[in-house]
């Protein structure tokens, strides 16, 4: 597999700062192509809600964008950076997996599943990166954390083991977590599809907060509710291409493809 | 049995603790118990009475002093191993699961290699090294073979290979056995390989690798007799050697088994004792498949199994879409 990637390409365009500028990605799996050539623009303090059914590429594509998935084509750039690639001179390299490490810093991920390490505590936790990949002093990372877990509301959950929370509080936790990473970009891939029901509310407020705070999002949700009210950007993806992309009003409210209609009816 | 009487009242034949239910008798059981019972009886009256067994030679040399040397030899040739073991393993598990094919490879022919040769064979051909390679190192700085490669030195390689051979395999699984989900969030902060290693998937792994690596010591414990063969001074060796001495072959071979006995029990009982308090406060704690399946929900001692399990992913339906 070739990455059609040129030194051309690469070089970016640059007249309009974005934190995200995804082109022409693809990535299949196999014989299976994910994602057949998509775009994604996301500027700086502006949510983007990735909608659409399952299988489309949703997820795969947010994961490209933090080099989760390494892309056979396309460039992905945050902030102006190429992820897992450099360019120099005529030539594309590919990084190092520390380089690509160090770029990831930057990206904070949230994900389904929560991922929490179940052998430490919500305090260790958070602290974990900020003091081995940061280096921060202990002291001051454990200080940040208390900050950050009293943003999401748990801060008598310090000591507490991660499967001791419920699925709700555990995704607060991974929120701080990735935040305390103090990220340029959060990702988040389903935050809530994981959760039982009554828990989805807490979920959605930690990051209605944080989009609030000026917080650059992209978000993967089957919340519409969500999407409309917190979301600057829609973009309905089906079968690995990006169909419709705009306001939420514009896609939820005035769809114009059949296929974001067909699929908005099925799950409003 | 005797007909109900006629004050019965249906709440007392139905009512908890009125009912007295006679127990089903396992007749069987009991005739099999007797007949075994009896058989062992047989059996220690045989030994027992045996006069060519000295039993009195048996007690006096349990504490003999070469006896308790080879002991010495054998504990140590054991915990020696298994921690070459243990770490070689470690290495050749974290190789095999590189993605440098180099890596893959190498440590992929060594497993193939010392466990697809019986450790009996590799501790001859360590002891008789020295039939290949008289000097061992490079020009001057070398040394004869046969001042390196002592009885013991031998033995400690053969057992240390073999074992990481096997230990890898163990530390593999156990890497294996961790989600996928850890290392994706780890490397998600920015973490590198070998920190996402050493700090989220090791220490997870640990639950799945020291059920085995306990078999893997009371194993290594009795297969260290095998270097007998070569005599290494271990517990074995000497036995047989003060039997040699004197016709008491046989006695000197049930000392070295009450010893082998005593160390495996006191081994089986350590790996008992690690294995409750790492799996501490779980419901069902015995046994090896419990083990796995409980690895990807219950890493902590002491904790409520459902109230964090991962409930399974909800697929988006209507009513949630709404909201």
């Amino acid at each position: 597999m070739t990455t059609g990637l040129t030194a051309e390409a690469a070089t970016g365009s640059g007249d309009e700062r974005l934190m995200v500028e995804a082109l022409g990605i693809h990535k299949s799996y196999g014989s299976l192509e994910v994602l057949k050539g998509v775009d994604l623009r996301v500027r700086p303090g502006e949510v983007t809600c990735l909608l659409g059914p399952s299988g489309s590429g949703k997820s795969t594509l947010l994961r490209c964008l933090n080099h989760l998935e390494r892309v056979d084509a396309g460039t992905v750039r945050i902030d102006g950076d190429l992820v897992g690639y450099r360019v120099k001179g005529e030539k594309v390299y590919e990084l190092p997996k520390h380089e690509v490490a160090h770029q990831r810093r930057g990206v904070g991920m949230v994900f389904q599943r929560f991922n929490l390490f179940p052998h430490m505590t919500v305090l260790q936790n958070v602290i974990e990166a900020p003091t081995r990949v940061l280096r921060q002093p202990k002291a001051e990372a454990r200080e940040r954390a208390r900050e950050l877990l009293a943003q999401v509301g748990l801060a008598d959950k310090a000591s507490a083991y991660p499967l001791q929370l419920s699925g709700g509080q555990q995704q607060r936790v991974a929120i701080a977590r990735a935040l305390a990473m103090q990220p340029k970009l959060m990702l988040f891939d389903e935050p809530t599809s994981a959760l039982d029901p009554e828990l989805v509310g807490e979920v959605l407020d930690v990051m209605r907060r944080l989009a609030a705070g000026g917080m650059t999002m992209v978000v993967v949700t089957h919340e519409i509710g969500f999407a409309r009210e917190v979301g600057d950007t829609v973009v309905f993806m089906d079968g690995g291409v990006v169909v419709e992309e705009g306001t939420p009003a514009d896609v939820l409210g005035r769809p114009q493809h059949e296929r974001t209609r067909s699929f908005l009816s099925k799950v409003l | 049995m005797t007909a109900a009487t006629p004050s019965r009242t249906p709440t007392a034949a139905t009512g908890p603790g009125a009912l007295k239910a006679v127990p089903v008798r396992h007749y069987g059981q009991w005739v099999a118990g007797a007949v075994c019972v009896a058989l062992l009886a047989l059996l220690v009256r045989a030994v027992a009475t045996n006069e060519t067994i000295q039993w009195d030679v048996i007690g006096s040399r349990i504490f003999f002093d070469a006896i308790l040397d080879g002991l010495v030899t054998t504990i140590w040739l054991t915990v020696a191993s298994m921690v070459l073991g243990v770490v070689g393993g470690v290495v050749v598990a974290v190789m095999r699961l590189s993605d440098n094919l180099l890596l893959r490879s190498i440590s992929g022919a060594f497993v193939w290699l010392f466990r697809g040769t019986p450790v009996l064979v590799q501790i001859l051909i360590w002891f008789n090294l020295a039939l290949f390679f008289p000097q061992l190192g490079f020009g001057s700085l070398s040394v004869s073979t046969n001042d390196l490669i002592t009885p013991f030195t031998a033995a400690l390689l053969a057992l240390a290979l073999n074992e990481a051979a096997y230990m890898s395999e163990i530390v593999r699984g156990g890497i294996l056995a961790v989600d996928s989900g850890q290392r994706e969030a780890a490397e998600a902060l920015g973490m590198t390989g070998g920190l996402v290693l050493r700090r989220i998937v090791l220490p997870q792994a640990m639950k799945v690798i020291i059920p085995p690596t306990g078999n893997e010591l009371v194993t290594l414990l009795k297969t260290t007799s095998l270097v007998a063969v070569i005599g290494a001074g271990d517990l074995l060796t000497q036995a047989q050697a003060v039997g040699a001495t004197d016709f008491t072959r046989l006695e000197m071979l049930i000392v070295a088994s009450i010893w082998y006995l005593v160390l495996t029990t006191i081994a089986s009982a350590g790996q008992a004792l690690l294995e409750r308090r790492f799996l501490r406060g779980s419901a069902h704690a015995k046994g090896r498949s419990s083990v796995l399946r409980r690895i990807a929900t219950d890493l902590r001692p002491g904790r409520n199994h459902d109230a964090g399990a991962i409930a399974a992913p909800v697929p988006p339906s209507e009513e949630r879409g709404a909201r």
